[in-house]
């Protein structure tokens, strides 16, 4: 097991927890509907009361997946959290509401009201994902930056390692059309998921059929948007590192030819794909209550499966628009060898970390919320 | 708008105050996480133990209050990871490769923890068995210190970077000991006394509200078990507290000289330094010239180089002689390091150079002094590299930190321990004889104690980030080298907003858990 190995390894882990960010994401999902299906005080208390079992673990995997990063690939921190300065605080910002959004919203003298850290939580709901959308579509359109590590050794002038070509630090990845298909297509995934959780988690008919009635066009809404994002990806054109020199070149239909060529990542990608129709199928046709797990594990596959595209098989995970040499590649923004290899071993514990988060899912799960349970806990 | 070199310091200065702002505030919610969530499990294993109800009650109202002061520590907590890369860019590519993998493994198998088994613990109480639900509370108190322990290996690494040597072809310095990065002096020092100092402030808060109930006639069984139950474990905790508080100072004294001469107000190096048990400071540019730096004192002789080496005739060096230099006892004045530090950081650029120009030669040279297994490497670190960081500072006084603030900060967190150490004797002996509620001015100064522990815990932070300045990473990296190139308008802007968010947050905190204790625990 050599470097590149390593780095390999490292970036499947983080499409895998990608992957499990974008599923968990039914959070925010059902958050920016709470007052659409929740009529009652009591049913947004019920509809609160399911969410809010969950979304720690949402907010959890974010912060994981944000050290993961910083650990493994730090020069895309140093790059992208610095230059997409505007966006990622404004990510930052909708997350810290909803923080405290379930936990002060039902209090009594709360300061700002429930209404407040109500609408806290739905633009947590909507901008958390169509932001994080937005961000990770860079990852294969690009972004306008500089990278000049020995920039350090300039003294006494504003010279950092990495710059970003325009004013915008960010908020121009709004103007490339595919970055705002993926944003609309992970907000409305989110929200899919989200119907499908109600079905699956809440006893009670009127949330039930709110829910259902509320698939069909959100599901359209978010396979247009996919539709869109998933034929430009393929008929655009990638950046393609050669692994002996390090040089990046423009290379067309990358990203179909990194489908074709890495079969194993094409059969999960499909897989997943198909997953999440039959998922997004038997809620639309029969509101069934499994239909959470197999858009679920079909959305964790697919992401993890798009994101595997983007830096496997000698591509720039993240590609300079300004200055092509300044594409961060996995070989050229990786930890050490040594750090990868240390945090390898700590990745062992991954798969006992899903086990137990699997087991305290299923032990709270058992039965499902109703609204004098909800209502009880609260109140 | 672009930034320019004009924009730089200006930058800094914003970075500076969004991060301390952000830290700030998430610290005042870190500690009672800390030191609530073990005693809430104490709580929980007693009922479980005994099978008896009113300690159940009992655990499941100090458990509301640890979940409203956990989601408020949550949203402050989250940015500061993300900050590292948003403000501080360049710091995020230099060192990368070492702090984020405290984060990472902080994420992993600590947040993790905390984050799904607090949902057993909130929601779980008719879900899962009675031992599930302790087993998971246990989860939540492990979790939330181990957590500490990651996020406290990474900041101590910054004040004192070991484990680790610097690659000039990718311009970043890299680990080469996870295990001395772990069990660091400097890390396994602040973790303990962070940790304990989270366990005095809980168990002061359980004191504080239990006070107040008997004050106010009510709640008196569940009032009395608080305070006999955080009496002994905060008495216990401040031992603790103490003893590491005294080894973290014996560290600083090795690794941050400057720091320590801050702390003590400290101009001109001595044996037998007094310890400044409280004076009055002179002006700056009087201090730094002039033969006493106080107007007044009241000073221990001898305590200070007690305290810091464990030798009375000890010698300690004094902000003085950490700038000007002192040849009698090997001090390098500060002028030669920014020297010996450009030469460092001319030696990356010659290697820039050397890439550039393909020549083979060169780059052979110049990796061998940067690679500390050789002897020409060795030296080369020795003599120039751990100056690095010198390179980026203008003039030598920017190496003092802001000394009255750090002088009073210390002496604060200080005057308020020895508070602390009376506060738990008189309740502990009082608790014992059964006569804590007949003493109702202890019950007030048991209240009025939760602001002083608060205050004294964020001084304890003032003192540690205070004191290093200038450096994010000491003596390689200045904060001036560390920031990110946006426009200080920019971080003006979101340093204002999160400032009103934070600070809105914060009173809605303590609405909220004021209305809670007021509430009490309910049937």
């Amino acid at each position: 097991m050599d470097y590149t190995f390593f780095q390999h390894y490292w970036w499947a882990i983080l499409s895998l927890l990608g992957g499990i960010l974008v599923f968990l994401l039914f959070v925010q999902g059902g958050q920016g509907m709470l007052y659409t299906i929740g009529r009652t005080p009591a049913q947004r208390t019920t509809l609160g009361y399911s969410l809010g079992r969950k979304w720690g673990l949402t907010f959890t995997t974010l912060v994981t997946f944000g050290g993961a990063f910083f650990a493994s690939f730090p020069l895309f921190y140093s790059t992208s959290f610095g230059g997409a300065f505007y966006v990622w605080m404004l990510i930052l910002f909708v997350f810290v509401i909803q923080a405290v959004g379930y936990e002060f919203r039902d209090k009594p003298n709360n300061f700002l009201g429930e209404r407040t850290f109500g609408a806290f939580l739905q633009i947590n709901g909507i901008l958390g994902p169509l932001l994080l959308g937005t961000a990770v579509a860079t990852l294969f359109t690009g972004a306008p930056f500089t990278v000049g590590r020995m920039n350090l050794n300039v003294v006494g002038d504003f010279n950092t390692i990495s710059e970003w070509a325009t004013p915008w630090h960010g908020l121009d990845a709004l103007a490339d059309y595919r970055n705002l298909a993926l944003g609309l297509a992970v907000l409305f995934l989110s929200r899919v998921l989200g119907l499908q959780y109600f079905i699956n988690d809440i006893d009670d008919k009127a949330i039930v059929e709110r829910s259902h009635r509320r698939l069909l066009w959100n599901s359209a809404a978010f396979l247009v948007f996919f539709l869109v994002f998933a034929v430009s990806l393929l008929f655009s054109t990638g950046m393609a590192v050669d692994p002996a020199t390090g040089v990046v070149s423009p290379e067309p239909y990358k990203y179909l030819h990194n489908l074709v060529q890495m079969p194993a990542v094409a059969v999960v990608f499909l897989a997943g794909v198909l997953s999440v129709l039959w998922g997004i199928w038997i809620g639309i046709s029969k509101a069934s209550r499994r239909a959470i797990w197999f858009s679920g594990a079909g959305t964790v596959a697919t992401v993890t499966a798009l994101l595997l595209l983007a830096g496997w098989n000698d591509t720039a995970y993240y590609p300079s628009l300004v200055d092509a040499q300044s594409s961060l590649t996995l070989a050229n923004s990786s930890s050490s060898l040594f750090t990868l290899t240390t945090m390898s071993v700590v990745s062992l514990a991954v798969p006992f970390v899903l086990a137990y988060v699997w087991y305290v899912w299923r032990a709270l799960s058992r039965g499902r919320v109703t609204e004098s349970e909800a209502t009880g806990a609260v109140g | 708008m672009l930034s320019t070199a004009a924009d730089l310091l200006n930058v800094v200065d914003w970075s500076r105050a969004q991060f301390a702002m952000t830290a700030i505030y998430h610290w005042l919610f870190v500690p009672l996480t800390l030191g609530l969530g073990p005693l809430c499990a104490i709580m929980e294993t007693i009922y479980v133990r005994t099978g008896d109800e009113s300690w159940r009650r009992m655990t499941k109202f100090w458990m509301r209050l640890f979940g409203i002061n956990f989601a408020a520590g949550v949203a402050t907590g989250l940015i500061l990871e993300f900050e590292f890369g948003t403000n501080w860019s360049n710091y995020s590519h230099f060192v990368g490769d070492i702090f984020g993998a405290p984060l990472a493994i902080e994420g992993i198998v600590a947040f993790f923890m905390e984050a799904t088994f607090l949902a057993v613990m909130f929601f779980g109480w008719n879900r899962v068995s009675r031992r599930f639900h302790l087993t998971s509370t246990w989860m939540v108190a492990i979790g939330a210190n181990l957590s500490a322990l990651w996020i406290l290996v990474a900041n101590s690494w910054m004040q004192n970077p070991v484990g680790t040597a610097f690659n000039p072809a990718t311009a970043r310095n890299e680990m080469i000991s996870f295990w001395e990065v772990l069990f660091s002096p400097t890390a396994m020092n602040k973790f303990s006394h962070t940790v304990t100092s989270g366990f005095v402030l809980g168990a002061i808060v359980v004191i504080g509200v239990s006070a107040w109930y008997l004050l106010r006639g009510r709640e008196q069984q569940m009032a009395l078990r608080g305070i006999r139950l955080a009496s002994v474990f905060g008495a216990a905790a401040l031992v603790l507290a103490l003893t590491t508080g005294h080894s973290s100072g014996m560290n600083v004294a090795r690794t941050q000289p400057m720091k320590l001469a801050a702390m003590e107000g400290l101009y001109e190096g001595s044996a037998r330094a007094e310890f400044s048990v409280v004076g009055l400071l002179k002006p700056e540019a009087e201090r730094m010239t002039g033969d006493d730096a106080y107007r007044f004192e009241l000073a221990v002789p001898g305590l200070l180089s007690w305290m810091s080496f464990g030798d009375v005739n000890a010698w300690v060096p004094g902000i003085r002689d950490i700038v000007n230099g002192n040849p009698e006892h090997g001090l390098l004045p500060v002028a030669e390091k920014i020297e010996r530090g450009k030469v460092a950081i001319g030696e990356l650029a010659a290697y820039q150079q050397a890439m550039q120009a393909g020549d083979a030669a060169a780059l052979a040279a110049l990796n061998a002094k940067f690679d500390p297994s050789t002897s020409e490497g060795a030296a080369f670190i020795d003599e120039y590299f751990r100056y690095f960081g010198y390179g980026y500072i203008s003039a030598p006084a920017d190496v003092v930190p802001n000394v009255p603030l750090v002088y009073w900060s210390f002496r604060v967190m200080v005057g308020l321990g020895c508070l602390f150490v009376l506060l738990f004797a008189a309740t502990l002996w009082l608790s014992l004889k059964g006569a804590v509620e007949k003493r109702r001015w202890l019950l007030r100064a048991m209240v009025w104690m939760i602001p002083l522990a608060y205050l004294s815990t964020v001084c304890g932070w003032l003192v540690t980030e205070m004191g290093r300045q200038p450096w994010a990473i000491q003596d390689l990296m200045p904060t001036v080298a560390a920031v990110t190139k946006v426009p200080s308008s920019s971080v003006m802007v979101t340093f204002c907003i999160f400032l009103a968010l934070f600070t809105a947050l914060l009173i809605a905190d303590l609405k909220i858990l004021t209305r809670q204790i007021k509430i009490g625990p309910g049937e």
